[in-house]
């Protein structure tokens, strides 16, 4: 239980080391330190079940909880192994990528305060300081999305943040409604209240929170800041944008607060899935037509977190376990892919896909492991994509939900259909002229590419139930028993 | 009824924030939906005739206001304050970038 304050102490004290200091090796050595601490951290977490922190030992009074608590159950555990591990992946890719940027340090900084945000939003057992995490998470990744400084970079950063602010800001507004209905922000607490006292409010605010969190989780009619932001990040920011910050401040905060606070009702549930589909269609169809290599990523993320939401938002068991298992495989792969066009541009200088061509002779680790992530998140068996694809279809199939499934498998073949492009534009076919003189990427970019493409051909191996009892059922179960989170109040 | 009046200039802040075209008048209206949000908090744990909740010798059985939302605004006005200067930040290097605040203009992005 001593263990949850370090995920949050940990990044905030390396940032704070790191905004003070200059020397480069000390920056790289201290934040994949950290990163790599961290994760070893939350595997020891899988040795536990529920476990809650109050911070400053405050116990509850007449069992109403006064003090914040950070709570860590199956969910949280699970959310926890992946932002910490493709923040290590995305810090050894930083060594030498972020070489050619000044102020390699002050990355750094923002990098961590930024995942000191997610880890707090993840460990939050409290709305307020959910809330607090949340923007501590966002104004970080704004910034980190200007770092460049350039026109495009300015641009897109202003308007991300412009969107993030009003979402916030509903966010805020439905934390401060609930309050004023409940008199607690203790999300178990919030839970038992609102199971007695009736849960008259839950209209309005969960439409508030589908607003909000939609922004920032990039569904579909919220998603316009997404395309424009996360391409304009450096690569490793744009592989923590799309791998986990959509799915920890938009789709894990939603599902956190409308399944184990609200309690799932058939009207939400449609609610989730319809939106859920319109992204996956639209976002597909939108990817087809890009010809900037990080731009179609960033359309496909909004896409595949449709897949998430429609497999979740079903709320069978099944259901559930297809969309994490999505959401974790996604994380891998899209934040793979990211790499991998940041190795694209860092050895060939652009990212425009009609001005590649041939690529795999030149750099085949970096061809290599796209290929591997493009057949995994386009549902190619024995790939990992295709594991979670079909459990989210088979749910739907079982739930009755015959359209849905078809919706889902046409998706999926567009994914398809999209990456192959990719593949034949950058990476197979002739050599051009202008890149001969192109080399492969140093040996940690390499690395970390390799370790995630690893992870993309074996994460099928999850759905095994000896594996799948250890990592995904203790979330399912979470999701699955929703408002009985009330519970925890008496720990 | 007097909550009608936050939702108000909430709804204003927002409208300002989706019609102008000036990047600094889109600052502004930020901010107005941010206060907008910390007054209805103030209002929240408002209670009639109350006291500051100070515990005094003597004075018992006295209405206190409800003290946490307070708390709660003072934190949401820091990050407020940090969202506000880096939007700000951001507004004067576009500014040298391009030249000029109007949204219109500022077009490299393709939709």
């Amino acid at each position: 239980m001593y263990f949850l304050p370090l995920f949050i102490g940990l990044p905030l004290f390396g940032a704070f080391v790191l905004s003070l200091i200059k020397p480069r090796r000390v920056g790289d050595v201290l934040a994949n330190l950290i990163n790599l601490s961290l994760l070893v951290i939350s595997f020891l977490l899988l040795r536990f079940g529920t476990l809650v922190y109050k911070i400053g030992g405050w116990e509850p009074v007449n069992g109403i909880p006064i003090g914040i608590y950070w709570v860590k159950d199956g969910l949280s555990t699970l959310m926890l192994i992946i932002v910490n591990l493709v923040a290590l992946m995305a810090t050894i890719f930083s060594v030498n990528y972020m070489e050619r940027f000044t102020e390699k340090n002050r990355y750094y900084c923002l990098f961590l305060l930024m995942l000191a945000g997610m880890n707090g939003v993840i460990l939050s057992g409290d709305m307020f300081n959910l809330f607090v995490f949340l923007e501590i998470a966002s104004i970080a990744s704004y910034s980190l999305v200007a770092f460049g400084t350039g026109a495009e970079e300015l641009e897109a950063a202003f308007k991300y943040q412009i969107m993030g602010t009003i979402a916030s800001s509903f966010i805020l507004f439905g934390i401060a409604l609930l309050y004023s209905y409940t008199g607690t922000l203790n999300m178990a607490d919030m839970a038992r209240v609102l199971a007695t006292k009736g849960t008259a409010p839950v209209v309005f605010v969960g439409a508030l929170f589908i607003m909000g969190f939609g922004m920032k989780a990039a569904i579909m009619p919220f998603h316009a800041w997404l395309p424009d932001a996360h391409p304009s990040a450096p690569a490793p920011i744009s592989a923590m944008l799309s791998g986990v910050l959509i799915k920890v401040l938009g789709i894990y905060a939603l599902i956190r607060i409308i399944f184990n606070v609200f309690g799932i009702t058939p009207v939400l549930s449609d609610i989730l899935m319809v939106l859920g589909t319109i992204s996956l269609m639209v976002g597909g169809l939108l990817a087809i037509g890009q010809r900037d290599f990080k731009r179609l990523l960033a359309y496909s993320s909004i896409s595949q977190v449709g897949y998430i939401i429609l497999g979740i938002g079903l709320g069978t068991p099944l259901g559930i376990l297809g969309g994490l298992l999505h959401l974790l495989n996604h994380s891998v792969f899209k934040s793979l892919l990211f790499l991998n066009s940041g190795a694209v541009v860092y050895a060939t200088g652009t990212r425009d896909m009609q001005k590649l061509g041939g690529l795999n002779g030149k750099m085949p680790v970096t061809g290599g492991s796209s290929f591997i992530a493009s057949m995994s998140i386009a549902g190619v068996p024995p790939f990992s994509g295709f594991w979670s694809k079909l459990v989210i279809i088979i749910a739907c199939l079982f739930a009755n939900r015959f359209g849905f499934a078809i919706w889902a498998i046409v998706g999926s073949i567009i994914t398809l259909a999209y990456y192959m492009k990719v593949q034949r534009d950058v990476f197979f076919g002739p050599l051009r002229e202008d890149l001969r003189e192109t080399k492969e990427v140093p040996g940690f970019m390499k690395f970390s590419m390799i370790i995630l493409a690893v992870l993309c051909v074996s994460m099928g191996l999850l759905l095994i139930p000896q594996l799948r009892n250890i990592l995904l059922t203790p979330a399912v179960e979470v999701l699955k028993n929703g408002i009985e989170y009330a519970g925890l109040i008496s720990y | 009824m007097v909550y009608i009046l936050p939702i108000i200039l909430f709804l204003v802040g927002l409208f300002g924030v989706l019609v102008k075209r000036n990047l600094i008048k889109m600052i502004i209206s930020v901010s107005i939906m941010d206060y907008a949000l910390f007054l209805f908090f103030a209002l929240i744990g408002y209670r009639g005739e109350g006291m500051p909740p100070i515990e005094l010798k003597g004075a018992e059985h006295v209405k206190f206001v409800d003290p946490l939302p307070q708390a709660l605004v003072l934190t949401a006005i820091v990050i407020g304050l940090a969202t506000t200067a880096l939007l700000v930040g951001i507004a004067v290097r576009i500014y040298q970038k391009y030249g000029t605040f109007d949204i219109e203009k500022i077009r490299k992005l393709r939709g």
